[in-house]
C-alpha cells in the first residue's frame, strides 16, 4: 500500500505580510515558511495510516528549494520517500491539483492525505479537484478516520455538527484540526531523515486558469469604544447591539 | 507549528548544520507547546511538571550524546547544547531536570559502569521509565566536596552505605541515585535504588527558586547494596567532577535560553508599552539595556558554540567550561534582572516570564561550582596558584 502525503511550504501565520511591488503577489521579504498547518494534520494520519495498515509513505510538494525545509520535517516525522516537483512558478488550485494527481498516479498511492485548506491562498480546493483529476474517492474536513481493509469511515466536520461517511479506496482525505496531535520529529528521527534522498522532479508545464488581477490588504480595524466598565453599561450596550450593528 | 523565535544577531545559524537547527526548533516547538502554557501553574504550585518525562523521552533527548545501541540518539555536544537552551527558555527546571538525568546519571554509568550495568540502566533512563539522581553534596559539604562524610564499607557480598546528602534535584521523584561515597578512604560511585532499605529521599520544602524542579535530602541509613552496584571504574573525586563538568556545559547553554526568553519578553513590552506618549523602547536608557543584553547573549553563544565544537574534538579543558558556566550564569541572572526593570510592574507578575527566570537563575548560579569555584579554578589555571584553601 501506498500512502501519499502532499505538503505545502507556507509563510508563518504569525507573520506580518504585506503585499508586493507588482500588487499581485505578496512580498516574501522577513517572512518565515513553516509547514502548512493543517498539512501536519495530513502527515500524522499517513504515519498512522502506515503504522496500522503497513505500506510506504511518500511526501510530494509543489514549489522551489525553499520546500525542502518543510520536506525535511515531514521525513523526520517518519515519512519514508519525497518528491519534490521543483517551480518557481506560482500556479493556481487547479493546475496544482493536475500537477500533484501526476505524481500521485506515478506513485501509485491509494490513500492520499491532504491538509483541508493551505493557509497562505485559503482556497480549500487542491485536496478535491485532484480526487476528482484521479477518479479517487474524496473525504474532505475529515477529523475522525478508520480504514479497514478497502473500507473507509471517515467523521466530518460540517457546520454546527459531525457527519459519518463511508467510501472505500482509493481515497483522497482531507484533513482538519482535531483529527490526531501531530508527532514531534524525535531526534532518531531528524538523524534517519538524513539519509533520505528528496526525490527533485521537474513537473510538466502548466497553465493557469485564473490569473490574480491585485492584491491589497484588508481595510484597517475600526478602534473599540468602551462603553462603560461595571453594569450600568449594560441598556446602553444592549441598544448599541440592537440598533447599531445589528446582531441581536 | 510557529517558526522559530530566538536571538541571532551575527548570524551564527550559518555556523550550525542543517541538523542542529531542526533540532533546536523542533525542542523550541515542544517548549512553545507543552511546557510554557503549564509551568507558571507548577511552578506556583512547587510542583516539576512529570508528565512531561515520556514525551521528552520520545523526543529522544535523555543522554543524547550517548550510542544509539543503548537507546540513545548518538548526536553532537552542540545538539546537545541546543536543546538545553530551548528547554531553559521554558524553565531551568526543565533543563535541571535533563541535565540530571543525562550528564549526572547516564553519562556516569556510560563512563564508569560496567557493560552489564550500561546494559541495563541505560536503555530505561533513554526512554524516560527510570528517573535518576546525583548525590554529592552534604549538608556540610558544598563546595568542597572532597570533605564528604558519607561512607561505603565493604561487606562479604557488597557494600554497606551510611550518610546524607543535601540539594539533590530529583531526589524524591528519582527511581535510582548515583550516591558518591568514601570508600576507604576514596570517592566512588554507587547505583542506589530507591527500593533499598535504609534509603529515604525528603522532599525539601519552602524554595524560592527553581520551583519546577524537585530538590530532596537523601538519608542512606546502613543501606546494603550488592557488589554489581558499584560504578567500577570510578576513581576518587575526579570520576564526579567528570561528572559536574558535562553538567555545567549543559548549563552553560540553558541559562543562554533563559536570556534569551527575558531579553525577548523585555524588547516586546519595551516596543508596545507607552509612556510619557511613546514606547518606552524609544528612550535611550531602555535601549542601552536593550543592546547590553543582546551583546552579552551574542558573546554567550559565541562561547558556547566554540566550547560545543572543541568538546566534540575531544580538545575541550575543564576550564574552558568554567568559564561558560562563569559567565554564562552570571551574565543571564543579570539579565533576568534588567529584563525585570523594563517590565516595571508587570515584571513582578507571572504574566511574563523573567520574574521565574531570575529567581530560577538564583540556584543555577550555585550549583554545579558557584561562581567563585569557577573563578578559582580559571584563577589556578592561569597563575598556578591554587586559591581554594
Ligand atoms: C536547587 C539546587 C539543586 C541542587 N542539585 C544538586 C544535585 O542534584 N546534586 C548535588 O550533589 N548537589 C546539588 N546542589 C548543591 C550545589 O551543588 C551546592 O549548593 C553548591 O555546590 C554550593 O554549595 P553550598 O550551597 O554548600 O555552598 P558553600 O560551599 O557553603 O558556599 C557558600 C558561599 O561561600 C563561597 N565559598 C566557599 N568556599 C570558598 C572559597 N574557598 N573561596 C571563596 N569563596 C568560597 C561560595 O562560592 C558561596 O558563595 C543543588 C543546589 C541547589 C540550590
Amino acid at each position: 500500500m501506498k500512502i501519499a502525503v502532499c505538503l505545502n511550504h507556507v509563510p508563518d501565520t504569525a507573520s506580518k505580510i504585506s503585499v508586493g511591488q507588482d500588487n499581485q503577489s505578496i512580498d516574501t521579504s522577513g517572512v518565515t515558511f513553516v509547514v502548512n498547518p493543517y498539512d501536519e494534520f495530513a502527515v500524522e494520519e499517513a504515519l498512522k495510516t502506515k503504522e496500522k495498515v503497513g505500506g510506504d509513505t511518500v511526501v510530494i510538494s509543489l514549489g522551489n528549494d525553499n520546500n525542502k525545509e518543510s520536506i525535511k520535517k515531514a521525513l523526520a516525522m517518519g515519512v519514508d520517500n519525497a518528491v519534490l516537483l521543483k517551480t518557481n512558478e506560482i500556479y493556481d488550485s487547479l493546475s496544482v491539483a493536475k500537477i500533484l494527481a501526476n505524481e500521485i498516479k506515478t506513485q501509485n498511492a491509494e490513500i492520499v492525505f491532504f491538509g483541508k485548506q493551505s493557509v497562505d491562498y485559503d482556497n480549500g480546493a487542491v485536496g478535491q479537484m485532484c480526487a476528482e483529476l484521479l477518479g479517487y474517492n474524496s473525504v474532505s474536513v475529515v477529523v475522525g478516520l478508520e480504514i479497514n481493509g478497502n473500507k473507509v469511515r471517515a467523521e466530518r466536520e460540517i457546520e454546527g455538527g459531525r457527519e459519518i461517511v463511508e467510501t472505500e479506496l482509493p481515497v483522497v482525505i482531507t484533513t482538519q484540526k482535531g483529527l490526531n496531535e501531530p508527532r514531534y520529529a524525535s531526534l532518531k528521527g531528524i538523524m534517519a531523515a538524513k539519509k533520505k534522498i528528496i526525490d527533485e522532479k521537474i513537473p510538466e508545464n502548466c497553465s493557469n486558469y485564473t490569473e490574480t488581477i491585485s492584491m491589497k490588504k484588508p481595510p484597517a480595524k475600526q478602534p473599540g469604544r468602551i462603553i462603560g466598565t461595571d453594569a450600568t453599561a449594560v441598556p446602553e450596550l444592549i441598544r448599541l447591539l440592537k440598533e447599531e450593528v445589528k446582531v441581536i | 507549528m510557529s517558526a522559530y523565535r530566538g536571538v541571532d544577531y551575527l548570524d551564527l545559524d550559518s555556523l550550525l548544520s542543517e541538523e542542529e537547527i531542526l533540532v533546536r526548533n523542533n525542542i523550541y516547538q515542544f517548549v512553545r507547546q507543552e511546557v510554557i502554557p503549564v509551568i507558571e501553574k507548577h511552578y506556583e504550585e512547587g510542583k516539576f511538571p512529570l508528565h512531561l518525562v515520556p514525551k521528552m523521552a520520545e523526543l529522544g533527548i535523555f543522554g543524547i550524546t550517548l550510542p544509539e545501541k543503548y537507546g540513545c540518539a548518538n548526536m553532537n555536544n552542540v545538539v546537545y547544547g541546543l536543546v538545553m537552551q530551548e528547554l531553559e527558555r521554558g524553565d531551568s527546571g526543565i533543563r535541571s531536570f535533563t541535565s540530571v538525568q543525562s550528564s549526572l546519571v547516564m553519562y556516569p554509568i556510560y563512563t564508569f559502569g560496567s557493560e552489564k550495568q550500561k546494559e541495563y540502566w541505560l536503555p530505561k533512563l533513554a526512554k524516560g521509565e527510570v528517573i535518576g539522581c546525583f548525590g554529592l553534596t552534604e549538608p556540610d559539604f558544598g563546595s568542597n566536596p572532597a570533605g564528604m562524610l558519607t561512607k561505603a564499607e565493604k561487606t562479604d557480598n557488597g557494600f554497606i552505605l551510611n550518610g546524607s546528602k543535601m540539594w539533590i534535584t530529583n531526589g524524591s521523584i528519582a527511581d535510582i541515585a548515583i550516591i558518591w561515597a568514601k570508600l576507604e578512604g576514596n570517592i566512588r560511585g554507587f547505583i542506589v535504588e530507591k527500593e533499598r532499605k535504609g534509603f529515604t529521599a525528603v522532599e525539601m520544602k519552602g524554595k524560592h527558586s527553581l520551583r519546577a524542579s524537585v530538590t530532596s535530602e537523601l538519608i542512606l541509613d546502613n543501606v546494603e547494596i550488592p557488589e554489581e552496584n558499584l560504578l567500577p571504574q570510578s576513581m576518587g573525586l575526579k570520576s564526579a567532577l567528570m561528572c559536574l563538568n558535562q553538567a555545567r556545559y549543559s548549563i552553560a547553554w540553558g541559562v543562554t535560553g533563559a536570556m534569551i526568553e527575558c531579553y525577548l519578553s523585555a524588547l516586546d513590552y519595551s516596543k508596545s508599552r507607552i509612556q510619557f506618549d511613546k514606547p518606552i523602547a524609544a528612550y535611550q536608557m531602555t535601549q542601552e539595556k536593550l543592546v547590553y543584553m543582546l551583546t552579552e547573549i551574542t558573546k554567550s553563544q559565541l562561547l558556547n558554540l566554540q566550547i560545543g565544537r572543541l568538546k566534540d574534538q575531544n580538545k575541550v579543558k575543564h576550564t574552558h567550561i568554567s568559564m561558560a558556566k562563569r559567565n554564562n550564569c552570571e551574565k543571564a541572572l543579570e539579565i533576568a534582572q534588567i529584563a525585570r526593570e523594563i517590565l516595571g510592574a508587570n515584571g513582578i507578575l507571572n504574566e511574563y516570564p523573567v520574574m521565574r527566570h531570575a529567581a530560577n537563575l538564583h540556584s543555577v548560579k550555585t550549583y554545579e561550582g558557584t561562581h567563585e569555584m569557577h573563578t578559582l579554578i580559571i584563577g589556578e589555571d592561569i597563575t598556578g596558584f591554587q586559591a581554594f584553601t
